[in-house]
């Protein structure tokens, strides 16, 4: 495994592809070469886009590689669709929309379903996130499912966080209800061919104006039409300015540690699930006729 | 826990879909991770798009004619670039006739219009394994 890692870093995209695979999979032993790709990572600029479903993400993230690329930077997309709970089968169609990239060697798209992770990522979106790091893009893009109001997992692992909404999504309160409000660095109304598009701007940014800010950095509200790449100039450009302010603030070492806390953080929930508290037992003890908090008790004395 | 990854394709200019769509549903009702491209892939796309998410299987779905050429060059393709291990299926408006010439050139299987779904699915579970280290 230590061979497809050397392969991987140097550019190797079928040992790169293998190692995301062992890592989705949670294949026995894959934490031993993720050590070894985290200590290369860093240098990417992590870039999350989210926002409800259908709201354009996939078809602004093509456009965003397109500019990016132009601009001479090379490209990691990590793209999410959900699991099914009940077959955990996917149908993982994101790259539909950026097929036209699919034959740059410069940009490394990757498909994922969530497998049964709630905060609109999968357990593995970090560590392919840093794999595409570690293989040198300079840019990595993280789409992830078409998400409500409480999957902000993305706030806590990308540098510049994107939240899509569209025109006449609902009223206002359900706006400020959204905890998806809260996370955005950058605020995208998409379809602003669609009616409605001011309004939902000028919403959103009297909204902003009663949210206390974090950092000090001022969210804007940009409007885009992702389908004929209007607006996405300007959207790159504040992309940039984030990504400036974060290094000359010195945020960017904090933002790098909340990321591996939170992996840290995921790892270390997989392994206590996975070691003490394994949904077999669980179900065994239920079956007996025990009540939960009860089962938790018999599982933790086991342990001790 | 190892989960089945198939690229489910259409090359060319056919725009014949409710085949490759159907196929698709009912392969993630099996379980299996399917990821769709959509309409009118080159042969080096889908063989690109194959190595980059690591698939298992590429299912090639073809209702135009071009059945003939499109499956040697995928796989011709996959062996350029190191990615023999991916098995290419597929399905559609394919005569009986041409079919031996596809087995002969290493297609593991195609099912023609009319096949329940059930048996690709039952064909991927006995033959198509995920891939491993
Ligand atoms: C519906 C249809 C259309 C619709 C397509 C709508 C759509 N979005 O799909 C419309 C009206 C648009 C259309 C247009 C044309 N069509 Co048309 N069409 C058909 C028709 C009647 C049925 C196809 C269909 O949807 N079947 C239902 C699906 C579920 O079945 P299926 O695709 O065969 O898939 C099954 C299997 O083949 C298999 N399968 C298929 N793919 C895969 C992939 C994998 C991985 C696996 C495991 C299995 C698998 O599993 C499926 C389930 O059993 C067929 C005739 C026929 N009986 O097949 C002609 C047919 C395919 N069309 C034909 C033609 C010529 C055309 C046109 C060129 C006509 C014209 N002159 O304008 C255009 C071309 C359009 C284009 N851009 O490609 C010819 C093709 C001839 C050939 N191959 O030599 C056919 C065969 C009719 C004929 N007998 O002449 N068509
Ligand atoms: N009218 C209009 N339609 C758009 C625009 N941008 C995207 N769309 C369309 O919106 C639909 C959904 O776009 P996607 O990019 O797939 O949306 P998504 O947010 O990635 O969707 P999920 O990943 O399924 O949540 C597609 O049909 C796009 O063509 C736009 O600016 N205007
Ligand atoms: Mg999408």
């Amino acid at each position: 495994m230590s061979n497809l890692v050397e392969r991987a870093l140097n550019g190797e995209v079928i040992a790169g592809a293998r190692l995301m695979r062992l890592s989705d999979d949670r294949r026995e032993g894959y934490q031993v070469f993720m050590k070894e790709i985290w200590k290369k990572t860093g240098n990417a600029h992590i870039i999350g886009i989210t926002g409800a479903p259908g709201s354009g993400k996939s078809t602004l993230t093509d456009q965003l590689i397109t500019k990016f690329r132009s601009a001479g930077k090379t490209v990691g997309v990590v793209a999410i669709d959900p699991t099914s709970p009940f077959t955990g089968g996917a149908i993982l169609g994101d790259r539909i929309r950026m097929a036209t990239h699919s034959l740059d060697e410069d940009v490394f798209i990757r498909s994922v379903g969530t497998r049964g992770n709630l905060g609109g990522l999968s357990v593995s979106t970090m560590d392919i996130v840093a794999i595409m790091d570690a293989m040198g893009k300079d840019v990595v893009i993280i789409e992830t499912v078409g998400v409500g109001q409480d999957e902000v997992e993305i706030a806590m692992v990308a540098d510049t966080c994107i939240v899509v909404t569209v025109p006449g999504l609902g009223d206002d309160i359900q706006a400020i209800k959204a905890g998806i409000f809260e996370i955005a660095d950058i605020f995208v109304v998409n379809k602003s061919d669609r009616d409605g598009a001011e309004r939902t701007s000028n919403d959103l940014k009297m909204m902003l104006e009663i949210t206390p800010k974090r950092d000090e950095w001022t969210v804007e509200v940009l409007k885009t039409m992702a389908e004929k790449g209007e607006g996405v100039d300007e959207l790159v450009e504040r992309i940039h300015i984030h990504e400036n302010f974060f290094k000359e603030n010195k945020l960017k070492r904090r933002k790098l540690n909340e990321r591996l806390v939170h992996v840290a953080y995921g790892a270390v929930k997989e392994k206590i699930v996975k070691d003490i508290f394994p949904p077999e037992k669980i179900h065994a003890l239920i079956e007996e006729g025990n009540d939960p908090y009860t089962t938790v008790e018999i599982l933790w004395k086991n342990i001790k | 826990m190892s989960k089945i990854r198939i690229l489910m394709a259409k090359p060319g200019l056919d725009g014949h879909d409710r085949g490759v769509k159907v196929m698709s549903r009912a392969l993630r009702d099996a379980g299996f991770e399917v990821i769709y491209t959509g309409l009118r892939q080159t042969p080096e796309a889908i063989v690109a798009t194959a190595i980059q998410e690591d698939v298992d299987a590429i299912g090639l779905s073809i209702l135009s004619g071009a059945h003939a050429t499109v499956f040697p060059r995928v796989l011709e393709l996959l062996k350029e670039k190191g990615a023999s291990d991916i098995s290419v299926f597929g399905g559609g408006v394919i005569p009986e006739d041409d079919i031996p010439a596809l087995y002969k050139a290493g297609v593991t299987r195609i099912f023609t219009p009319g096949t329940p779904t059930d048996d690709a699915v039952q064909f991927i579970n006995d033959n198509i394994k995920p891939k491993s280290a």
